[in-house]
Formats: C-alpha cells, structure tokens, sequence
C-alpha cells in the first residue's frame, strides 16, 4: 500500500520523481484608491478613466503612500503569523515595457514590510501541511497591453497601473498539484476573512506566479521554471502537473532543465517559454529617493492585531470543540466566512438546537440548493431563522428529514420568507405519529395483499414494500418509525 | 572600477538606447571618467553606517484611502504619439 508521501511521487520512465513548487501570490489590496495615487481601482472602467498624472508617470508628479494599504499589508501579515518589519523601504525594479509608464514599478526589494510566517493547509480534511512564507510586499501593479485588436499595434489602458498589491512569496514546500491548489485555497480564504483582499481571480484581484522543478527523492532541488499569471485554481493544478511532466521528459532524455519564465496555455495544456523576457532579467533594484523608507511602532501593529477578525484555523478549532462538528464539516462550513456567519446564527437562534443536524442541512440540502441557483449560501432567500426553525421541527418530532425536504422547496418556491412552522401548519405536513391512524393504515394494506401478507414471512427484507404502501397511504406523513414498530408488531416479523 | 566595451552595450540594452558601434570606444571612456571621478568615495569607511535618507528626521508622508483623482482619460493620452480610444497606441508588442 502507498503512504501518502509516496503517491505524491511522480513515475517516470526511469524511476520516481518528486515536485517541488514555491508560489509568488499577488493580491490586490481591496482599496478604494491606488497605492501611490487618488485614482480609484474600481474593475471594468472605460479606459484610462482611472488614472492620475502620478500613474501615467508625468514628470515632476510624485507618489503619496495610502495608509490603508499599509494596514492591510500589516493585518495580512499578522493573519499570516509572520514577522512584522517596522521599518521597510520602497525600491525601483527598473524594466521596460508599454504598459509599465515609469520604466520601473515601486515595489519593496531587501526590506519587505512582511517577513517569515506560515500557512496551515488543509489538503483533505483529514491531511494538513504547513507552507512557510517567506516574505510578503508591497507593490505597484501595471498597466494592462491588448495585442490582438489590430495587426501591427498593441493598446495600453493605464487603469491597473499603480493599484496596491501585495506579493505573498511561499517557501517551496509545496510536493503536489493538489497541495498548490489547496494552498491558494487557503491562502484566498485568509484573505477574504482579513477582506484585504477580495480573492476575486476572475477579475485578476489574486494571480499566482508558480516555481516548478523535480528531482530524484532525497537529491538537492533541481532548476525551476517559473510560469506566470496564472488565474485559476484549477489551471495552477494544471500547470504544475504539465511542467512537471515536461521536465522529467526532458530530464529522462538525458536533457537539462534552462531556467526561465514560461506560460501556461490551458486550451492546449501546455506550458511555452517566454523568450522576450529572458534578456530582461536585470532589474537593478535601487531604493526610490522620492519615497522615505516607511516606519511604524509596536502599538500601531498592537492595533491593528487587537481589531482582527477570528481567522478560519481558530474558527475550525471552535466549531469542533463547542459544536461537537467533524474536521470536515467544520472545514466546508469556516471556508467562507459567509458561510461560517449563516450556520453560527442559525445554531444560535433559540437555544437548545441540535449544532450537529444543522452543520448537515446547511453543507448538504441547502448547499445544494445555493449551488444550483449560484449563489452563496447567505446570499439566498432562505434565512439562518428558517433554518433554525426548520431543524427543530425535525428534532421535535413534527416532520421527518423527508419531510423537512418538502418544507425546504416550499421555503424557497411559493412560501418565500414563511416561517417553516407556519408552512407545515398550512399544508398539512404534520407528521402522524398517532399509532390508531398508522394502524388502521397497515390493516387496510394487509386486508388487500394478503398474497404479500404470506410472502414477507418467509422473506423479512419484504418489509420495506408495506413501509412505502403505509406512507403511500398516509401521504408521506406518517413517522417511519412508528409505521417500522406497527408493521414488524402485526406482521410478526 | 571600469567597464568593459561588453557592459557599455548591455547598459545601452537595458535603457532601450541605440548605439552606432563607434560610439561604444567614446562611451566607455566617458562613463570610465565619471566612475573614477566617484571612485574617491570608496575611500571612505562605512562599515556599519546606516544610508542616510534625509537630512531631518521626517516621517514617510501618508494620505487617506479615498477617491481623490482620475476622470481625466483625454489628458492622460494628450501627449501619446498615437491613441484609440483613449488607449494608447504602441507598435505591437510580440510575445
């Protein structure tokens, strides 16, 4: 049997192989205006709307740092359990490029804001590693280059440029397709608890730049690749697996790996080099003379640590703990923090629920149902109240799960926003549970199949036909345990 | 400190200059002046020494995150060589 380090390996043709990947993550910083300038960073603006003299790099026009986009580099670093650096410096990384006005990007080089921390990922349920990171800074980003609108030109459209992000740089501790994905997974879900960043890759709010190379088990790390922008979390499992498989084939050829930059082509699925970068790797960082380098005190970090929201680890850890949850339903339910917020109201609502039977309803009929609308669990029209309501009536006896399902399509279709109470109450959906009803029910199918009478004698596993006959007859409603008890009692089975 | 014919075309590179190949020789011998010229600097002994970034102390100056520029797409490309719809309009980039 294979341990699971070993099904992380990788067979070739000439023995195992193991995948090493490291992650730069760019996050935009979830501001209202850009790092260095007034403009707004709203997404889908017509072009060049969004852009001051500052980010179309005019001269004598000078950068003014948003102190929000401080904090939230600091909050992310603290969600992070990393290193906070109270003084860091702003840096030149000198390239050229259209969509690049200034002819560099401010970014942050040997003094990042952020230093070493660590990332708890939950490949399954039952599976966690820890991710180190190395570092994370703050960032202008670029213009946004469309080169397919005309033959012989490209457009620049300024917008993005100069919008805060945050790079998150990852220890290359990652060994599988599955843990990188699993890793950005949790690293947006941190993000969009802290709200420092929306997490939207859609958009291009969180894009992953992925180290890969392999090597033999136990041998040095081999040379990497590193594929650009890629924009899914899907596509990131994807890209790791190609490159993988392209340089143990080079590798097994008897070849050698070239380090560069390469891209990842989902539609063909394959990655490809990106030669017109490859001469431009001289960045010659030097600190930026129209920024001083930024500081702050401990009591500014202590601020901002004391006004942190519950992060998903603690919220996971509490919901096993006071809820008696499963790691896995705790791990669905902390995912969002939405989703988190919906179950606790409806576990609170009222006292005396059963935590457990609403962890079951909330990822499974009414997961269900948000997913087949698209829409996110608090975002439809079923309430944690209705819920709440609905689970009791369960727990009470009054409907079965069956039932409550009945309740749960009505709650959603014709009796929108009813209490679920009110709609067992008006469509007659109460249970019965009164033995005289089931048994006069049990003795009108006996009476009429006595055929099948003789037959659930000598077979026991008959016995479910007269359960569906009995609920037939009662129209659902009748309790499947008192119609088990009634039947096994007259049968005398 | 000085730098070889080699590195005055890679510099020329890295900056987007073109250089005719008799301005190299000239080239080298202007920047090995200047180089040598700062080259006294490297006398001094700054084991140590923190890089000073201002005169006074002063705090990095910060500004409220709030929507204060833009709207402005028709001067930002007033001065663009070629536009479209207020983008701008470059040779084509080939990747």
């Amino acid at each position: 049997m294979a341990t699971a380090s070993d099904s992380k390996l990788i067979k070739g043709a000439t023995g195992d192989w193991e995948i090493v990947v490291g992650m730069e993550i760019h996050a935009q910083v979830a501001s209202r205006s850009k790092l260095f300038s007034g403009a707004s960073t709203g997404f889908g603006a017509e072009p060049n709307s969004q852009v001051s003299f500052v980010d179309a790099a005019m001269p004598g026009m000078l950068p003014v740092i948003n102190e929000f986009c401080v904090a939230q580099a600091v909050r992310t670093g603290l969600g992070l359990k990393a290193q906070i650096n109270h003084r860091s410096v702003f840096d030149r990384k000198n390239y050229f490029y259209p969509d690049l006005p200034q002819g560099y990007q401010i970014s942050q080089f040997k003094h990042p804001i952020v230093g070493e921390g660590e990332v708890l990922v939950d490949v399954t349920p039952e599976r966690q590693i820890r991710v180190g990171i190395e570092r994370l800074h703050l960032e202008q980003d670029a213009g946004k280059s469309t080169h397919d609108q005309s033959p012989n030109q490209s457009f620049v459209d300024l917008n993005r440029s100069g919008v805060a992000l945050m790079e998150i740089v990852s220890r290359p501790d990652i060994r599988s397709a599955d843990e990188a994905k699993a890793y950005v997974g949790k690293l947006r879900t941190i993000l969009r608890y802290l709200g420092t960043c929306d997490g939207d890759m859609e958009k291009g709010s969180l894009r992953a730049d992925v180290n890969v190379s392999v090597r033999r088990p136990g041998e040095p790390l081999g040379t990497r690749c590193e594929i650009k922008n890629v924009n899914s979390i899907r596509f990131i499992g994807q890209a790791v697996d190609t490159e993988a498989r392209r340089q143990i084939g080079i590798l097994e050829d008897g070849g050698v790996i070239q380090q560069e930059t390469r891209l990842f082509d989902p539609g063909r699925g394959e990655t490809r080099s990106m030669r017109s970068k490859e001469e431009a790797h001289d960045y010659r960082y030097f600190p930026d003379p129209d920024l001083l380098p930024l500081e702050f005190d401990q009591a500014y970090v202590d601020a901002l640590a004391a006004d942190l929201p519950e992060l998903p680890d603690a919220k996971k850890a509490r919901f096993v703990a006071d809820y008696g949850l499963s790691p896995y339903d705790a791990t669905v339910l902390v995912a969002e923090r939405d989703l988190a917020a919906f179950y606790e109201r409806a576990v609170a609502v009222g006292e005396g629920r059963d935590p457990k039977l609403v962890a079951n309803w909330v990822t499974g009929d009414i997961a269900a149902y948000a997913n087949a609308v698209g829409l996110p669990v608090h975002a439809t029209e079923i309430t944690p109240e209705q819920v709440a309501g609905l689970v009791d009536l369960i727990v009470d006896g009054t409907i079965s799960g069956k039932i409550a399902k009945d309740v749960l399509a009505l709650m959603v279709g014709e009796e929108r926003g009813a209490a679920p109470r009110d709609i067992v109450e008006r469509h007659g959906l109460r249970q019965v549970t009164d033995t005289g009803a089931i048994e006069a029910a049990v003795d009108a199918i006996m009476a009429a199949n006595p055929d099948k009478v003789a037959q659930v004698q000598a077979k026991p596993t008959m016995l479910g036909w007269f359960v569906g006959q009995a609920m037939k007859a009662t129209g659902g409603k009748a309790n499947p345990q008192a119609v088990n008890a009634v039947l096994k009692g007259k049968l005398g089975i | 400190m000085s730098i070889d014919q080699a590195t005055v075309r890679r510099v020329a590179q890295l900056a987007r200059i073109t250089l005719a190949e008799g301005e190299v020789a000239h080239l080298q011998g202007e920047i090995n002046a200047i180089l040598s010229f700062v080259a006294e600097l490297d006398g001094v002994d700054v084991t140590g020494v923190e890089p000073m970034t201002s005169v006074l102390p002063m705090r990095l100056k910060r500004r409220a995150d709030a929507v204060t520029d833009g709207g402005i797409a028709p001067l930002i490309v007033a001065n663009a060589t070629a536009s479209e719809d207020h983008l701008f309009a470059v040779p084509k980039v080939i990747e």
